[in-house]
C-alpha cells in the first residue's frame, strides 16, 4: 500500500484470479498482513503488542459468545448462572469463564504496553496522529466494555462498582442526576441496568473490532514506525510482513500466551477481588470498593480531589479523570519535537520513565482502601500526570537538543554488526560513493 | 491551544496541591485515632493442603472428613446452595452412597403436593442442591441474633486468604487479650458476639463451632481434634468453591507444555527466517563492510595503526 516496492498480489490459481476480479479480499489481506506490506526491518519486541492485542480481542469475543449462551441476565439468576451453571455444570465452562476473566486483564496488559510503546517512540506524531487517536477510541471502548462486563456476574463488586461509576455522572450539577437515572434505567443498579449492560457488553467488542480495522488502515498509509523514528527511505529499510514479522509475532505470541495460560490455569482469581464471589447485596456496602486493577490509576485520580475548591471535590475528581484520558488526544500537538523516538531525546527519556513510575504509583494509590499515605502519594502523582503531559512535555520539546539520528534504518541495524555480516552479500546494493571515495 | 491546555494542567495540579495540603494538615492536626481492629487483627495462619500449588490434587479422604464436619456441624446454620448431592462423586462416593446421603439429609427439599398443589417437602434426590437450613434470610437472621450465616459454597474464594482464613477463623476463638482492653476499653466484645482476631472487626456473631476434640467421629478413624476438623472442613470448602480444580491443573499443564513447545519451535523458525534477512541487509557509506575493509587496507598501506 504504502511503498512503491511493496509486492503486488498475483493470484496463481484460476479460482483466486476469478475471485480477485470480483471480490479482492485476498488482495487486501495480502497487502495488509502478507508479503505485500513492507515493514521497517528494525522493529523490537515492543512492536509485537499490537498483534497480541488483536489476539486477545479475538479470545474475548470467542469465549464471550459461548459464555453468553449460558448466562442469565437477571438479578436473580446472574450470579448463579456464572458460579453454579457455568463454573460447575457447563462442559469446560470453568475454562471459558476463567479464560474470559483473565483475558480481559491480559488484553489491558498488552494494550498498556502498546500505548507506552507509542508514548516512548513518538508513534502519535505526524503522519500517524489518526492512528494514535483511533487507538485511544479503542481504549475508551475497551474501558466501557470491561466495566460493563464486570457488572454481569452480579457480585458485590459488580454491583457497587456500577453504583460508584454511574455515580460519576451525578457530580455534574443539574443534568447529572437525570443522566445517571437515564443510564441506569432506575435510581440504583437493578434489572434494567443489568440487561442493558449485557446488551452493550455484547455489542461493543464488535464496535472495537470495527475501529481496529480503521486503526490498521490508518497505520498502513504511512506504514509502521520504528525504534529509530527515522522514515523508511528505500527497500533496504524494510522487510515484507510475511514471513518475517509473522514469524516474529508467531513465536512471541506463543510465549506470551504461555504467561496468560499459567495465570488462567494456576492462579485464575489472583487478579480479581474476593468480594465478587459474594452475591450482590444493595443493603451491604463492601468494606472497600475498588475497581479492577486496570482502572486503579484513574480511580486514584478520581479520589485525589478531596478539597472543595470553588467546585465540589467530587466534580473536580470526575473532570480530572475524564481529562486524564482526553488529553492524550492532544498529544500530537503537545509534543512538538520533530524527533519521534525517545532514544534520541535525552531529556524526554528521563521524563518518560518518570511518567511510567508515576502511573505505577497511581495504580498502587488507587488499588486499596484510602490511607493518609495512599492519598498523599496519589495526589502528588496525579498532579505530576497532568503536569507531565500539559506543561512539561511542551517545554521539553521546545528546549531539548536531540542526539544525532542515524541516516537510515538499515544503517542503524548493522551498526556494530558490520563484521559479522561482512563475508556474505547475496543481494548487495552499493551506494555511499562519498565514503568509498574517502576510503580510497 | 497549548497555552489553554497548559493552563488546565496547572489548575488541576493546583487543586491537587490544595487537596494534599489540606489532607496533610488534617492528618497532623488531628491524627486518626488508632483502631483495635487495625492493631489486633491477625493475618491467617499458614495452611498447607494437598490441593495447593500448580500440581495440587484433592486428598479425597480429607474431603470426606471435611464433608462429615460440614454435615454434622456447619450445616446446622450454613447453606451450600450451589452444590448438588450428585457433585459428591468428586469426593469418591458412589451413586448408591450419594443417594443415601441425599435421602438421609436432615432438611427436606421443597416440592408441591401432587394432589393438591400445595407447598410440601420431600426427601432430597442426588440431582438436588443441598437444601438450606433456613427457608429464607429472615428466618436465618431470626434464629441467629440478627446475624446471617453466609452460604459456604464459594466461601474460600469469597474471603481474602481463602482456606487458610477459614481454618484460622475456626481455630481462632479466644478470650480478649487484656492489653487490648487496657488500650481500647470501649472495644470490649459485646454480648452475643465472640472475640476472634482473624475476623476483620475482631468480633464475630458465630459462636465457636468446633469446641471439643472428638466432636465428630470420623469414619476413617482419624483422631478428630479441633485442629484436624478445622483443616478438613477448610479443605472441603476449597473443593465446594472449585470442584474442577484437578481438571484445571491437568489441563493447565498440558496447555503450558503445548505453548512452550510451540514457542520454542516458533522461535527456531523465526531464527531461520531472519537469518536470511540479516544476510540480505547491506549498508551504505562508511559502515559498509567493504568500505571498512578498503579503509583498513588504505590505512595499513600508509602505516597508520588500527
Amino acid at each position: 500500500m504504502s511503498f512503491s516496492w511493496a509486492k503486488a498480489y498475483e493470484p496463481k490459481h484460476p479460482f483466486m484470479r476469478w475471485l480477485d476480479e470480483r471480490l479482492p479480499l485476498p488482495r487486501i489481506v495480502y497487502g495488509a498482513t502478507g508479503p505485500g506490506y513492507p515493514v521497517p526491518r528494525n522493529l523490537n519486541y515492543f512492536w509485537n503488542f499490537g498483534v497480541l492485542a488483536g489476539i486477545f480481542l479475538t479470545i474475548q469475543i470467542v469465549t464471550g459468545i459461548v459464555l453468553a449462551m449460558h448466562y442469565y441476565a437477571t438479578t436473580d439468576g446472574a450470579f448463579n448462572s456464572v458460579n453454579q451453571l457455568i463454573m460447575r455444570d457447563v462442559n469446560a465452562g470453568w475454562l471459558l469463564r476463567y479464560a474470559h476473566m483473565n483475558g480481559a486483564s491480559f488484553f489491558f496488559i498488552v494494550t498498556y504496553i502498546h500505548i507506552f510503546r507509542g508514548l516512548y517512540y513518538g508513534s502519535y506524531k505526524a503522519p500517524r496522529e489518526l492512528v494514535w487517536m483511533l487507538g485511544l477510541v479503542i481504549y475508551l471502548l475497551m474501558m466501557a466494555t470491561a466495566f460493563m462486563g464486570y457488572v454481569l456476574p452480579w457480585g458485590q463488586m459488580s454491583y457497587w462498582g456500577a453504583q460508584v461509576i454511574t455515580g460519576f455522572f451525578s457530580a455534574f450539577p443539574l443534568v447529572g442526576e437525570p443522566i445517571r437515572i437515564w443510564l441506569l434505567g432506575g435510581y440504583a443498579p437493578d434489572q434494567a441496568a443489568l440487561t442493558r449492560f449485557f446488551s452493550l457488553h455484547y455489542l461493543l467488542p464488535f464496535v472495537i473490532a470495527a475501529v481496529v480495522i480503521l486503526h490498521i488502515w490508518a497505520l498502513h498509509i504511512p506504514g509502521s514506525g520504528n525504534p529509530t523514528g527515522v522514515d523508511v527511505k528505500d527497500e533496504r529499510d524494510t522487510l515484507p510482513f510475511h514471513p518475517f514479522y509473522t514469524a516474529k509475532d508467531g513465536w512471541f505470541a506463543a510465549a506470551f500466551l504461555l504467561v496468560y495460560a499459567i495465570v488462567t490455569f494456576f492462579a485464575p482469581n489472583y487478579l480479581g477481588h474476593p468480594d465478587n464471589y459474594i452475591p450482590a447485596n444493595p443493603l451491604a456496602t463492601p468494606a472497600e470498593i475498588v475497581p479492577e486493577w486496570y482502572f486503579w490509576p484513574f480511580y486514584a485520580i478520581l479520589r485525589s480531589f478531596t478539597f472543595d475548591f470553588i467546585l465540589p471535590a467530587k466534580l473536580w475528581g470526575v473532570l480530572a479523570m475524564f481529562a486524564s484520558i482526553l488529553l492524550l488526544f492532544f498529544l500530537p500537538w503537545l509534543d512538538k519535537s520533530p524527533v519521534r523516538s525517545g532514544s534520541y531525546r535525552p531529556l524526554f527519556k528521563r521524563f518518560f520513565w518518570l511518567l511510567v513510575i508515576d502511573v505505577i504509583l497511581l495504580g498502587w494509590a488507587g488499588g486499596g482502601a484510602p490511607t493518609p499515605l495512599r492519598n498523599a502519594i496519589g495526589q502528588i502523582c496525579a498532579a505530576y500526570y497532568f503536569l507531565h503531559f500539559l506543561v512539561i512535555l511542551p517545554i521539553v520539546s521546545a528546549l531539548e537538543t536531540p542526539l544525532p539520528l542515524p541516516n537510515s534504518i538499515s544503517e542503524s541495524v548493522l551498526h556494530g554488526e558490520a563484521e559479522e555480516a561482512a563475508p556474505i552479500g547475496q543481494t548487495k546494493r552499493r551506494g555511499g560513493s562519498v565514503a568509498t571515495a574517502i576510503a580510497e | 491551544m497549548r497555552f489553554i491546555l497548559g493552563f488546565i494542567g496547572a489548575v488541576f495540579a493546583l487543586v491537587l496541591t490544595i487537596s494534599l495540603i489540606s489532607g496533610l494538615s488534617t492528618y497532623f492536626s488531628s491524627p486518626p485515632a488508632p483502631l483495635a481492629s487495625e492493631e489486633f487483627h491477625l493475618k491467617p495462619k499458614p495452611l498447607h493442603l494437598a490441593s495447593d500449588g500448580p500440581f495440587g490434587k484433592f486428598d479425597k479422604q480429607q474431603l470426606q472428613r471435611g464433608f462429615q464436619v460440614y454435615s454434622e456441624v456447619c450445616s446446622a446454620c450454613h447453606s451450600m446452595k450451589l452444590v448438588s448431592f450428585r457433585d459428591l462423586k468428586g469426593l469418591g462416593y458412589n451413586d448408591a452412597e450419594i443417594k443415601k446421603i441425599a435421602s438421609d439429609w436432615k432438611v427436606q427439599a421443597p416440592s408441591l403436593n401432587p394432589d393438591t398443589g400445595e407447598p410440601a417437602t420431600r426427601k432430597p434426590l442426588p440431582s438436588d442442591t443441598f437444601p438450606p437450613p433456613y427457608p429464607n434470610e429472615i428466618a436465618a437472621r431470626a434464629a441467629n441474633n440478627n446475624a446471617l450465616p453466609p452460604d459456604l459454597s464459594l466461601i474460600t474464594k469469597a474471603r481474602e486468604g481463602g482456606a487458610a482464613y477459614v481454618y484460622s477463623l475456626l481455630t481462632g476463638f479466644q478470650n480478649q487479650p487484656p492489653e487490648l482492653l487496657k488500650k481500647f476499653p470501649e472495644a470490649k466484645t459485646p454480648p452475643n458476639l465472640h472475640y476472634n482476631p482473624y475476623f476483620a472487626n475482631l468480633n464475630i456473631a458465630m459462636p465457636p463451632p468446633l469446641t471439643t476434640n472428638g466432636q465428630v467421629t470420623y469414619a476413617d478413624g482419624t483422631p478428630a481434634t479441633v485442629d484436624q476438623m478445622a483443616k478438613d472442613v477448610a479443605a472441603f470448602l476449597v473443593w465446594t468453591a472449585e470442584p474442577n480444580l484437578e481438571n484445571r491443573h491437568a489441563a493447565g499443564l498440558a496447555v503450558s507444555v503445548f505453548l512452550l513447545v510451540a514457542a520454542i519451535l516458533g522461535y527456531l523458525a523465526y531464527q531461520n527466517i531472519w537469518h536470511e534477512a540479516k544476510r540480505q541487509v547491506r549498508v551504505t557509506g562508511a559502515l559498509d563492510p567493504e568500505n571498512q575493509a578498503k579503509s583498513r587496507r588504505a590505512k595499513a598501506k600508509q602505516g597508520v595503526a588500527g
